[in-house]
């Protein structure tokens, strides 16, 4: 029962430390509250600039229409072409369209014309994105010329309406697609790293000695710090759940209890992950440089910021040796799509065989060091 | 049975040699010393027989425990002081006892009589952080913690390393007591001053012992002339005598330098007329008894 004083050292040390409490409780709140508003993937305010070289009915109204659009934002009514672009050299001006000075008399008579849209792809996601809603733009503009003129000599060309329905996420709110990403980011930082950091801490100190020489075992000592943290962690995410709901109106379509399920099966994976760093580690600088390395891998190869199947295939194949993106495709699935055990068994499985081979090399290393 | 059997032990880390072939035993109620400066491979040795690292090579037994077999047992009976402050900085000395007492599946209240004299010297700080005392403070705190499961076998890893004088004496005077209460204690230290206070030591160097006999009897051993030499040039005296003829060796103790001479070539008399022939002033030569450093450096002269 020796653990039961161990682990109360634990949370003495714990709530003791004037930082760490402050961080526990900051770090979710920061990332319910703050990130889901500033980590949005919508475009908004893209800068148009307009070469209109017709300047008559038709040219005046596809104008009126781009720039009303509240994705984009006016600025600039250029005399030519050149000087839209010094805007855009200049970086005030993310996109141009050219309206042709036959643009009128080409609609009237051959009832086609052609525009120009040229875009600043510095920023790929804001140019590819404007360039797509000023060319819907356009189409919808067509559209209309040709209901208002009546059903004429080229009515009898089939047409293709194409519906857009976005399920599971109706008004795609990429708020919603966040939220439970983040949770697992809170997860990971709470539960895999900081136990791993604090018996790096005791190593460094020295600490370590003086409990190695009792007759607490090295199992005993290490599930001692693992359990204040694991405690920590699920209080912390039920706490995020709350704020999810509080603030977002954002509950689980699916069962709470498979997401608890879950999140342990990827605390106790993420759990040996950091044990096995820390068993490399004998300084804290060591421990938190190789963390971060591999936290901003796992990260950005975990679809939490950019979707897996927009990646080339190896940098597929490498995500699947990745934690974060099962515990992430969860989160997401229970609770925008309602998915519950029987949808998410691969999942299950990877997470057990990750908990298994982290926490296998975590005794194996750690019993060849010791 | 002895309370430490060292028999042939080896340690090398990588390609570095840290004790080769060391044996030696420790008598049950012994106050045993291991001498020698840093580097020597004392901290090695402690870490062996305190089943934190195994030996490459031999056997070591402590109260008659195997170190490599039967470590969870030793790790019960012994009681262990690293040469840095190990304890937790963020926890009140008070914590930090009855979380030691605790983990060695006893109480602070078991054990008191045997770290009351030590204890009560900073139980008026017992509220106090550990990281905010003073060392001497820190160093009672640590060896109450060793203590208070009622080893069989202390071992100190260099206890007084950067305490104060006063605080040094005070510490021996406490290992004395607790050798009284039936306590064996190892104690490495690295100021030859101590060994006096020993009642058997070894001297150690680089890796190996040079001799283990008590303080006494390796004073008794040194049969060399010594000489305390002092003049008023005591750097460059100390070049002019180790060349100068007779002189075997001479090493500089703190204000003056010691000598050992071949009696035969080199009287005080005739030494005082040539260094004054040399130009120095102020000479004081005089026979002295030798200090367990001398027979130190004498031996590991010897060695090499």
């Amino acid at each position: 029962m020796r653990i039961k004083y161990l682990i109360e050292k634990e949370f003495k040390q714990m709530f003791r430390n004037n930082f760490l409490p402050r961080l526990i409780i900051g770090f979710p709140l920061m990332m319910m509250l703050v990130l889901p508003w500033a980590a949005n993937m919508e475009i908004r305010n893209i800068n148009l600039a307009v070469v209109d070289n017709c300047k008559n009915t038709y040219s005046r109204r596809l104008l009126e229409k781009a720039s009303s659009s509240d994705y984009f934002h006016l600025v600039e009514v250029a005399s030519s072409y050149e000087e839209a672009m010094n805007g855009v050299e200049r970086g005030n001006t993310d996109i141009i369209l050219e309206i042709p000075a036959t643009f009128d008399r080409d609609f009237v008579k051959e009832g086609n014309s052609k525009v120009l849209i040229s875009v600043n792809t510095v920023n790929g996601t804001k140019g590819s994105l404007g360039s797509t809603y000023l060319s819907s733009i356009v189409a919808d503009f067509n559209k209309e010329i040709i209901s208002e003129s009546g059903i004429s000599g080229k009515a009898n060309i089939p047409q293709v309406e194409i519906i857009v329905q976005n399920r599971f996420n109706p008004h795609m709110d990429y708020k919603i697609f966040m939220v439970p990403a983040l949770v697992v980011m809170a997860l990971t930082m709470l539960c895999g790293f900081l136990p791993a950091l604090n018996i790096v801490s005791e190593k460094e100190k020295g600490t370590i000695e003086q409990i190695n020489v009792t007759p607490v075992s090295k199992f005993t000592f290490i599930v001692a710090k693992l359990i204040p943290y694991w405690i920590v962690g699920f209080i912390v995410l039920s706490l995020c759940f709350l704020l999810a709901w509080m603030v977002y109106g954002l509950t689980p379509q699916g069962s709470l209890l498979t997401v608890y399920l879950y999140a342990l099966l990827y605390v106790l994976a993420m759990s040996g992950f950091g044990l096995v760093i820390s068993n490399y580690s004998d300084t804290m600088q060591q421990a938190m440089f190789v963390m971060y390395f591999f936290m901003m891998i796992l990260m950005l190869m975990s679809g939490l910021f950019t979707p897996l199947s927009g990646m080339p295939q190896w940098a597929q194949n490498m995500a699947m040796f990745n934690p974060l993106k099962y515990f992430i495709q969860v989160m997401r699935q229970v609770y925008l799509k309602g998915s519950s055990i029987t949808e998410l068994a691969p999942q299950a499985i990877a997470l057990v065989s990750f908990a298994l081979f982290f926490n296998g090399w975590a005794i194996l290393s750690y019993r060849k060091r010791g | 049975m002895n309370a430490v059997d060292v028999i042939q032990l080896d340690k090398a880390y990588g390609t570095v040699t840290a004790l080769t072939a060391l044996s030696f035993s420790v008598n049950r109620g012994e106050l045993f010393g291991i001498i020698g400066p840093d580097g020597a491979g004392k901290t090695t040795l402690f870490r062996i027989l305190t089943t934190l690292i195994l030996p490459d090579r031999g056997k070591a037994l402590v109260d008659g425990y195997d170190v490599v077999k039967d470590y969870k047992e030793i790790r019960k009976r012994v009681g262990y002081m690293p040469g840095r402050f190990s304890l937790y900085q963020d926890m009140t000395v008070e914590e930090n006892l009855r979380f030691f007492a605790t983990v060695f599946g006893t109480t602070i209240e078991e054990n008191y009589t045997l770290i009351e004299d030590i204890y009560k010297q900073i139980e008026p700080f017992k509220t106090r952080k550990a990281g905010k005392l003073s060392g001497g403070m820190k160093q009672k705190l640590a060896l109450s913690c060793a203590l208070i499961h009622k080893p069989s076998v202390l071992f100190l890893d260099e206890p007084t390393t950067g305490v104060d004088p006063v605080s040094r004496k005070e510490f021996w005077a406490m290992l004395t007591r607790l050798k009284e209460q039936g306590i064996t204690i190892v104690v490495s230290t690295p100021y030859m001053d101590e060994a006096v206070l020993c009642d058997r030591i070894a001297l150690i160097r680089k890796g190996t012992f040079l001799d283990i006999e008590t303080p006494g009897q390796i004073i008794d051993n040194f049969k060399e002339t010594l000489w305390a030499v002092k003049a008023d040039k005591m750097s460059s005296l100390l070049q002019d005598l180790r060349t100068l003829d007779g002189v075997k060796t001479c090493f500089s103790f703190g204000d003056v330098h010691h000598i050992t001479v071949d009696d035969k070539r080199l009287t005080i008399v005739s030494l005082g007329d040539r260094l004054s022939r040399q130009g120095y002033r102020e000479i004081e030569i005089k026979p002295i008894q030798a200090t367990i450093e001398d027979c130190y450096m004498q031996m590991s002269q010897n060695a090499e």
